[in-house]
């Protein structure tokens, strides 16, 4: 077996088996927890309503607070809105996923690829180097923060490199990738990747809490 | 204290008097358990609550450091000590590695090592002295982690532990032992309202059998501003209300919630719905202060374990409902007012509008503050925090935001709604010679009725 079948094969479906087992694993072993019961008269009806505004109005912050955050959300944002480009755009990336899970979508042109690809990547530095001089986040950070960094710029340049055929043999440079990609779901459940499940639960149950207060979620 | 004193403790040549930025490494401890039955303790405390919520806010963080851009101690310092998450640190460390989802490998691996007593020492600052829990690190969070409330959580495990400031411990055990935190007991309390009566000539109601309205006090206006008792009663008096303060359940700040101890927090909460239930009360009304409103409206029925079978309200929420319905009248004040928000009844209560509602009824022009309402900052005394003496210059630190906003306001007048909020606005504005003096919104409300 060469190392693209590895990739392609066992490999793939240990990630993706550790990968699915990991995050539910994590949920249940939160949600499985006891949940108190709130007797509070609430003020308004609206837990629902409150979840759902927090879910979706977190995602950017109030007007007051902008002053102090622009910078550090933008360079999210781009990384965020660019990968999603670079994973969902990209027109072999498609070829797989309909080949998996038999669903797919038009693809962007290689040109736009490319020009997010780099400006992800570069707001990925940039997030990196944030998080080493800022004060506030050198405090805060841990190996999860710099291993999640790493295992989510590794797919990047190793697929850029690959689309260029960069330093090796093309079937090489594909398979690193494909197990670059395979670090980043076994790291998934296990670090703060796992953000991008957990921000629904996180949010909505603020939401339900100021929600039933009438208070600002 | 090592030797290394001068390089940790830098000397703070801006302020006015020439010090070191932090004279010295201070905690206080209750009790005399070992080291190693502290740690227990408050990690036992803090486990012991833990239910969904609190994991899945623990588990959400991405240390995006947003939460110090919203917190008053941070923006004020530029301390990233005072990160709101980061006050959380030990209580993380002891979720993950006792009860998170991969708390087995946290300990096989020793990847998150055992809480010490130093450093939940070291947090004693961080989870009592900086933090009022007002919650704007949790409007600002990205993920929505309700923080102020784990800082409460985490106040429970600093209290089984015996590492409470011990200003803050005091006025708790004083509240549990003579039901008061600052001496209105019964007798004080009555004696007041007695002399308060005479003074004043006002019709005070005191332990009537039956009642439709419960008036409970905070023991900061009882002994500071007693005029808030006399404002209560010519309010009700004037609507014709059948009502009463009762002396075996009246006092409404809760030090049992703010220092950390559940029990007492119960008993104190439980006091007043026993003396609302007795009196058959249909409403308590709660006074002006910030945390008794947490404390009862929102904790009160998970105290008593099911619903309260009276209405809660603040008392802003009272004067809206009968300035709005008509049945209390004011006269106009021809003047401009800027409103200080107390964040728990405004950003963690939900009762943002009330307030304004009242203001709007007094015809008074009202300049708000910027940012106010939901994103109001906080005066710095919440939480218990202005009984701790070694905050005060983190405290005026931070005071300082609420003088610029004030100023900015060009407004003629200072009101407010709580009188904890008011007692930190006045030891403020002494400390500053500050020209502004803080009002109460009730007394401002009482004044100006149309009999």
């Amino acid at each position: 077996m060469n190392l693209l079948d590895f990739a392609r094969g066992p490999a793939l479906e240990w990630s993706f088996a550790i990968f699915l087992f990991g995050v539910l694993w994590r949920l249940l072993g939160i949600l499985l927890l006891r949940r108190v019961h709130d007797y509070s008269e609430p003020r308004a009806h609206r837990a629902a309503l409150g979840a759902l505004q927090a879910i979706v109005r977190r995602t950017w912050p109030r007007k007051e607070f902008r002053a102090r955050t622009t910078y550090g959300l933008a360079i999210s944002y781009v990384f965020h809105v660019g990968l999603a480009i670079v994973v969902f755009g990209f027109v072999p990336h498609i070829l797989l996923i309909r080949s998996l899970l038999g669903v797919s979508w038009p693809g962007l042109p290689g040109a736009v690829i490319y020009f997010s690809a780099v400006v992800t990547l570069a707001a990925l530095v940039m997030a990196l180097i944030r998080r080493l001089t800022h004060p506030v986040l050198k405090l805060l950070s841990n190996f999860d923060d710099y291993f999640s960094w790493a295992v989510t710029i590794a797919p990047l340049v190793t697929g850029l490199l690959a689309v260029a055929h960069y330093g090796g043999r093309y079937e090489n440079l594909l398979a690193v990738h494909i197990l670059s990609v395979e670090l980043l779901f076994i790291w998934f459940p296990f670090g703060k990747l796992m953000h991008a499940v957990l921000f629904v639960l996180a949010r909505g149950q603020t939401g339900v809490v100021y929600g039933r207060r009438g208070a600002s979620t | 204290m090592s030797s290394d004193i001068d390089t940790l403790h830098p000397l703070d040549i801006e302020g006015t008097r020439l010090t070191v930025k932090k004279p010295a490494l201070r905690y206080d401890r209750q009790g005399d358990m070992s080291d190693d039955r502290r740690v227990e303790a408050a990690m036992r405390a803090f486990v012991r609550e833990f239910g969904a919520t609190s994991a899945a806010y623990l588990e959400s963080c991405i240390h995006c450091g947003m939460c110090a851009e919203a917190c008053h101690y941070y923006v004020q310092t530029n301390d990233p000590r005072y990160t709101p998450v980061r006050k959380l640190e030990p209580f993380k460390q002891a979720y993950k590695r006792e009860s998170g989802p991969f708390a087995f490998f946290y300990r096989m691996f020793n990847l998150k090592p055992r809480v010490t007593v130093d450093e939940l020492q070291q947090w004693q600052e961080l989870i009592y002295d900086s933090c009022t829990m007002c919650g704007r690190c949790t409007l600002i969070c990205p993920m929505g982690i309700d923080i102020a409330h784990l800082v409460g959580q985490a106040r429970h495990g600093m209290f089984q532990a015996g590492l409470v400031p011990h200003e803050l411990w005091a006025v708790a055990e004083r509240a549990e032992r003579e039901g008061s935190p600052l001496g209105a007991t019964p007798k004080v309390f009555k004696d007041r309202i007695d002399w308060l009566s005479d003074e004043h000539g006002v019709e005070i109601s005191v332990d009537r059998e039956v009642a439709d309205v419960l008036v409970s006090m905070s023991s900061v206006e009882i002994m500071k501003y007693p005029l808030a008792i006399v404002a209560t009663a010519r309010v009700l008096n004037a609507l014709g209300e059948k009502w009463t303060i009762r002396l075996d359940g009246y006092e409404a700040t809760n030090f049992g919630m703010l220092s950390g101890n559940a029990q007492w927090q119960k008993d104190l909460s439980m006091k007043i719905i026993n003396a609302a239930i007795k009196c058959k009360a249909k409403l308590l009304l709660l006074p002006e202060c910030g945390h008794a409103y947490g404390a009862m409206r929102w904790d009160g029925a998970n105290m008593y374990g099911k619903p309260l079978p009276f209405e809660v309200l603040h008392v802003s929420e009272y004067l809206a409902r009968n300035l709005g319905n008509g049945r209390l009248k004011v006269k106009n004040l021809p003047k401009s007012v800027t409103f200080h928000d107390p964040c728990q009844i405004a950003r963690r209560g939900g009762a943002t509008q009330a307030p304004r509602q009242v203001l709007g009824k007094l015809g008074v022009e009202l300049r708000e503050m910027s940012p106010s309402g939901d994103v109001n900052w906080c005066c710095g005394g919440g939480g218990g925090v202005v009984t701790i003496h070694r905050a005060d210059d983190l405290r005026y630190k931070v005071f300082q935001i609420k003088m610029k906003q004030v100023d900015e306001s060009g407004a003629e007048m200072l009101v407010m709604s709580c009188s904890n909020c008011r007692l930190t606005f006045d030891d403020g504005q002494a400390h500053f010679k500050w020209d502004k003096t803080a009002h109460s919104l009730l007394e401002l409300v009482a004044d100006n009725l149309v009999q």
